[in-house]
């Protein structure tokens, strides 16, 4: 193996379901059904995706929802919009620890 | 990711698939490949430097033809059919004839180059007007069919809105046609149609009939971006992959004849850029003697997959 990460294995998703077809059913009807049209529009949720998807680093489900968000109508500056909303939860996420840490610091510090 | 996949006889043949005419009912005609804007997504490569453009003669011809056979439908494309100085001719002289008359316009032709007298020969002849409208983001639009394109375009719409097209009551048509700005597949007609309403209402307060979305067709500038940018293989796999055989029963090339600027037959537009002649002989409009193509075989290759993808092209 040349490496981990292959495009092409992307298109092989469903055969994951190869071993365990009853699990996999469920997961590819739950997915199909989370992005559907639903109170928020696909192209939406494909945005969330994206943000989602940067948060994980996953590199397939980039490729994906990247594709996805232009098909479904988006562009580059709400895309990168979405980006910073994730990026700003999780930078949020570690900064917002730092009253965990004062706390210690105040009640161990004299 | 490789472009191995089969021709497109071969897919119709897997899925028992028979692509012959039902009986015409629309007239294509292509008045020439002159356009104001060179966009990347153009099957015909038209442009500023194209000189092609159907004559009075050849006008006449295809006025004769829809007097002879009375086809529903006359829909009037090119290039930008309002650079070519008989438009308005052709227009006073087929209305009338069929039931519909539409115009195929970039918006910016219709900006630049309309006076007054062309949008009231429209007006008066209830000409319902389809205009490419690919995105509501200007960088998007700008990148496909040039500098300045969307701020025009917006324009037009506002203008055409104002002469009352696009507006409740006054029976003047105005389409939007939204085709991706790159290597990938369209969204959803109603999806689009839903948020350009929204927005487009919202932020300058325009409104329109309907929306429809096509995928882009791997030919003429569009084929040499894609090839350029890499995107070749992976995109017509991609069309491959989508390939809906419900999307055929409804196919355009089916009731629809397409006239050359030079007066030749085809079976669509696209078959024009690729050369493919109707059943892949040459006939002239002048020499066609039938308007009854029914049964007749259609001229198709790779690029059909373009029409017959997701919801198809119709």
């Amino acid at each position: 193996m040349d490496t981990y990460y292959k495009p092409d294995d992307l298109l092989k998703f469903g055969e994951i379901g190869k071993d365990a077809p009853d699990l996999a059913k469920k997961f590819f009807d739950y997915y199909g059904a989370v992005f559907s049209e639903g109170e928020l529009s696909e192209r939406e949720k494909s945005l969330i995706a994206l943000a989602v998807a940067h948060t994980i680093q996953c590199p397939y489900c980039i490729d994906a929802y990247t594709k996805a968000c232009l098909e479904k109508g988006s562009n580059l500056t709400e895309m990168t919009e979405a980006l910073h909303v994730a990026t700003a939860i999780r930078g949020g996420a570690s900064l917002v620890h730092g009253v965990q840490m004062r706390n210690i610091a105040k009640k161990i510090s004299m | 990711m490789s472009a191995s996949i089969p021709s497109f006889s071969q897919t119709l043949e897997k899925h028992k698939l028979v692509l012959l005419r039902k009986p015409t009912e629309i007239l294509q005609i292509n008045m020439g490949l002159l356009c104001n804007q060179a966009c990347k997504h153009c099957h015909l490569t038209a442009g500023p430097d194209r000189k092609e453009i159907m004559d009075i003669k050849t006008i006449d011809q295809v006025i004769d033809f829809q007097k002879k056979y009375s086809f529903k439908v006359v829909d009037i494309t090119g290039g930008a059919p309002e650079m070519n100085p008989n438009l308005i001719y052709l227009v006073e002289n087929i209305s009338g004839l069929p039931d519909k008359v539409m115009l195929r316009s970039n918006l910016s032709a219709l900006f630049d180059f309309t006076d007054d007298l062309l949008l009231s020969v429209l007006k008066k002849n209830r000409v319902i007007i389809v205009s490419s409208f690919p995105s509501l983001d200007q960088t998007q639009t700008d990148s496909q069919r040039g500098k300045g394109i969307f701020d025009k375009t917006i324009q037009a719409l506002i203008m055409l809105n104002q002469h009352g097209y696009g507006q409740k009551g006054t029976g003047l048509e105005l389409n939007l046609v939204s085709n991706p700005t790159g290597a990938y597949l369209p969204s959803s007609q109603e999806a689009t149609e839903k948020r350009y309403r929204k927005i487009l209402y919202k932020k300058w307060g325009i409104v329109f009939n309907n929306t429809f979305s096509f995928a882009n067709m791997p030919l003429g500038r569009f084929k040499d971006w894609l090839k350029r940018s890499d995107n070749y293989d992976d995109y017509i796999a991609e069309l491959y992959k989508n390939f809906n055989p419900c999307a055929v029963t409804d196919l355009m090339c089916r009731n629809l004849i397409s006239v050359s600027w030079d007066g030749f037959l085809f079976d669509c537009d696209f078959n024009l850029a690729a050369n493919l002649y109707k059943g892949t002989e040459k006939i002239h409009i002048s020499q066609t003697e039938t308007c009854s193509f029914e049964n007749d075989t259609i001229a198709v290759d790779n690029h059909c997959y373009a029409c017959t993808a997701g919801s198809g092209f119709t």
